[in-house]
């Protein structure tokens, strides 16, 4: 009888709300700034690439690094959903929601953000009409779409329970949001027999999402990892992107919990201790990545070979070196420092460090891509001078701020139809836990 | 613009011919006369001097000169094959070159490229602190094992049986991995509309000659795959007056400049030919002969270069 008073009130928190007037407002300036990014778009479809200031060396700027850090966040879907779930780590059932919802989201704004660098984006039809095999691209074409659509899956399957509890609040929605529910969800009955063929499923998808969630980020970092060029020629390169990706994608969840938590108020469900344990993961994560890190940089840094010295004083202590010891520091040392102590693993620092983690992981990205190509093996010489070197247009920050406002845009709008926290699985589990 | 492209074109093809009659026929008499009043044309008085194959200049009539059609450009599906049994080949002589960049000028001419789209560059080399300085110039290397033909997503940059590497710019979708992927940084991409007269912007694109450009596509040397199908030197290898580029055939085992011609095998072995980057496993078609007994000093170029690169 408890319990089920306890259901109740789980389903009453749990619901997803309205916005108010913060939320109306994260809203609105979200939208400003994709309608901002979408002017400048529209003029670069006009003019071409020139409005930015990649050229002939530069060739690939923030749209590549913002891609690759797409693909990175959205690697812990696989890894909070299904690595947690497999491995029977219970804790992590709240977060699962929140990790397949920001894994969706960064991976659509992956896809946009590549064909926003596409130079004749109006011909992408002809990878489907004349792709080859061999390419890298096409490679990291096939398991994006794969990689999509299971993740949308993994969404869509643990909420069709969710869905039945909100159907049974016809009131609370417009019409249309209703109508909506009822599309998605009207033939789950939660019988015995479909709730096995649901959690067969979920566990097949858990499986499979997880070579293909490796794939992903290995094929993205063979895109460099192919070439000839210093700092991209190494065969480190996929272990280190994935460090990286698990690493940003849990700062990027650890965020969005405590984000969730103060303004739903949802302290009952994501407490102190979640908060410790992903403050754990994120110490091993960052310790695996610092390693991978150690790993890319040691070994060149000891031989100095002609062709890469260039490339690695320019890190080290040239031009990018104020970007590289930060986004080291930030984005991988002191997360670990702070983290090590039990006061540093409570919400408000970890969300500190969660931003840490982000945005130093989004530097990394761009130390990843640009300063390689700003050392070509050839020298930059018989060229305009405004190709030795690169900073992006206005055009080029719009559009990449846009794509990062697009994918909390398309977080939020996800908290808006369904409930941030499985509803289901949450009373299931305190049901398991007063037994 | 596309007239004088035409009467330039005509001009040398009858040279050509001119040359050719000249070796067969006896010297005294000149054969243009019997085929021209075969033709019915008569002598103008005017005459006109033309370079033979030879080297050697002979005096034409004007009235004998015969303006050739033009030859239509080749599909896009016999551009994408190639020559048969070719297998062409460049050898760039570095001792020969003081950066005057009349290859440059020429490409550029030719390909309709706009200002600082250099195909061809020339780059001031120094291998090592206490080496000398000397003058490079660079051109698609035309590799065997191209990296951006593996890379392309969708083979608008292809190989073809004569080893030119051309680029379909009515396929290319501008994501740029071939440049990225070229460790000569040869690709030149066109961020912006290419500024070219619109009677050439409205010609079909065709791979070999590689115009017109287009916005958001990658363009580079293409071994002027057209001159070559006429049996004609690139224009870098004719507008350098140093005879710096050596250009022909590596089945026929025979290269020229257009004053000198070589056996292939024997240059490269008497001046010890290289290819750069050769560790890279590129496998180019483009050979260097090391700067070796220069033609010039290596400062004589440096005028030339600040004005390219203030």
């Amino acid at each position: 009888m408890e319990n089920s008073i306890q259901g109740e009130q789980i389903i009453q928190d749990l619901l997803p709300r309205k916005f108010k007037t913060g939320g109306k407002v994260w809203i609105g300036v979200l939208t400003a700034i994709c309608l901002v990014g979408a002017y400048a778009y529209y003029r670069q479809l006009r003019y071409g690439l020139i409005v930015t200031n990649m050229r002939d060396y530069v060739s690939w700027g923030i749209y590549i690094s913002n891609f690759v850090f797409f693909v990175a966040i959205s690697l812990v879907g696989s890894l909070i959903t299904a690595v947690f779930r497999l491995l029977g780590v219970k804790w992590g059932t709240p977060l699962t929601r929140i990790a397949e919802m920001i894994a969706v989201g960064a991976i659509m704004f992956a896809s946009i953000i590549i064909i926003v660098d596409m130079g004749s984006p109006e011909r992408f039809y002809n990878l489907f009409l004349y792709g080859r095999i061999q390419s890298p691209i096409i490679w990291d074409v096939i398991v994006i779409t794969t990689y999509f659509f299971i993740s949308l899956l993994l969404l869509y399957y643990p909420l069709l329970p969710d869905i039945k509890i909100l159907l049974r609040f016809k009131e609370k929605y417009s019409p249309r949001l209703y109508k909506f529910y009822r599309w998605l969800g009207a033939f789950w009955k939660g019988d015995h027999k479909q709730y096995l063929l649901s959690k067969k499923a979920i566990n097949a998808l858990c499986i499979a999402i997880i070579p293909v969630a490796f794939t992903i980020h290995t094929v993205t970092s063979w895109l460099f990892a192919t070439t000839y060029r210093p700092g991209w020629d190494s065969t480190n390169f996929g272990a280190y992107f994935i460090a990286g990706a698990f690493l940003v994608g849990a700062g990027g969840v650890v965020v969005a919990m405590y984000i969730f938590r103060t303004w739903y108020r949802m302290d009952k469900y994501i407490t102190p201790e979640h908060f410790d344990k992903m403050g754990r993961v994120l110490v091993l994560l960052s310790l695996l990545y610092l390693y991978f890190n150690i790993n890319e940089f040691l070994t060149p840094f000891f031989k100095m070979k002609e062709s890469e010295a260039s490339y690695l004083n320019d890190l080290f202590t040239g031009s990018f070196a104020p970007m590289f010891w930060f986004a080291i520091l930030t984005g991988i040392i002191l997360p670990v420092i702070i983290l090590l102590f039990k006061q540093g693993r409570r919400p408000l620092p970890m969300f500190i460090v969660g931003i840490m983690v982000v945005v130093g992981a989004w530097f990394k990205r761009y130390l990843i891509v640009t300063p390689t190509l700003l050392h070509p093996f050839m020298p930059m010489h018989d060229v305009p001078s405004a190709y030795r070197h690169y900073f992006p247009s206005w055009e080029e920050w719009a559009i990449a701020m846009a794509s990062l406002a697009g994918t909390m845009l398309v977080i939020t709008l996800l908290c808006r139809i369904f409930p941030i926290i499985p509803i289901q699985e949450t009373i299931d589990h305190n049901h398991e836990t007063v037994k | 613009m596309e007239t004088e492209n035409n009467s330039r074109r005509d001009f040398l093809l009858a040279g050509l011919a001119a040359a050719g009659l000249v070796a067969g026929c006896s010297p005294k008499k000149s054969p243009f006369e019997e085929a021209a009043a075969a033709e019915g044309a008569k002598p103008s008085g005017k005459t006109v001097k033309l370079l033979s194959v030879d080297g050697e200049v002979v005096e034409v009539d004007e009235a004998f000169l015969k303006p050739v059609p033009h030859m239509p450009p080749v599909s896009n599906e016999e551009a994408r094959v190639g020559i048969p049994g070719k297998k062409f080949v460049m050898v760039i002589d570095l001792s020969r070159c003081k950066n005057l960049k009349k290859c440059q000028e020429a490409c550029n001419h030719a390909h309709e490229l706009n200002p600082g789209h250099n195909w061809i560059k020339v780059d001031p080399m120094q291998g090592a602190e206490h080496t000398a300085p000397y003058w490079e110039p660079t051109t698609c290397m035309h590799c065997d094992e191209p990296p951006c033909v593996k890379v392309c997503p969708v083979d608008a940059t292809f190989k073809r049986q004569d080893g030119i590497v051309l680029i379909d710019s009515d396929r290319c979708i501008g994501c740029r991995f071939c440049m990225a992927a070229c460790p000569y940084s040869t690709r030149v991409f066109n961020w912006g509309e290419p500024d070219i007269p619109a009677e050439i912007k409205s010609q079909p694109y065709s791979a070999e000659t590689s115009i017109p450009q287009k916005k958001g596509t990658v363009g580079k040397c293409d071994f002027c795959a057209d001159m070559t199908r006429m049996g004609m030197l690139p224009h870098c290898v004719s507008a350098c007056p140093n005879g710096t580029f050596f250009f022909g055939d590596m089945n026929e085992d025979s290269v020229t400049n257009g004053a000198e011609t070589f056996r292939f095998s024997e240059l490269i072995r008497d001046k010890a030919g290289y290819r750069l980057m050769e560790d890279l496993g590129t496998k180019p078609s483009v050979y260097y002969l090391p700067p070796a007994n220069r033609n010039f000093p290596f400062e004589s170029g440096l005028e030339n270069d600040k004005t390219q690169n203030s």
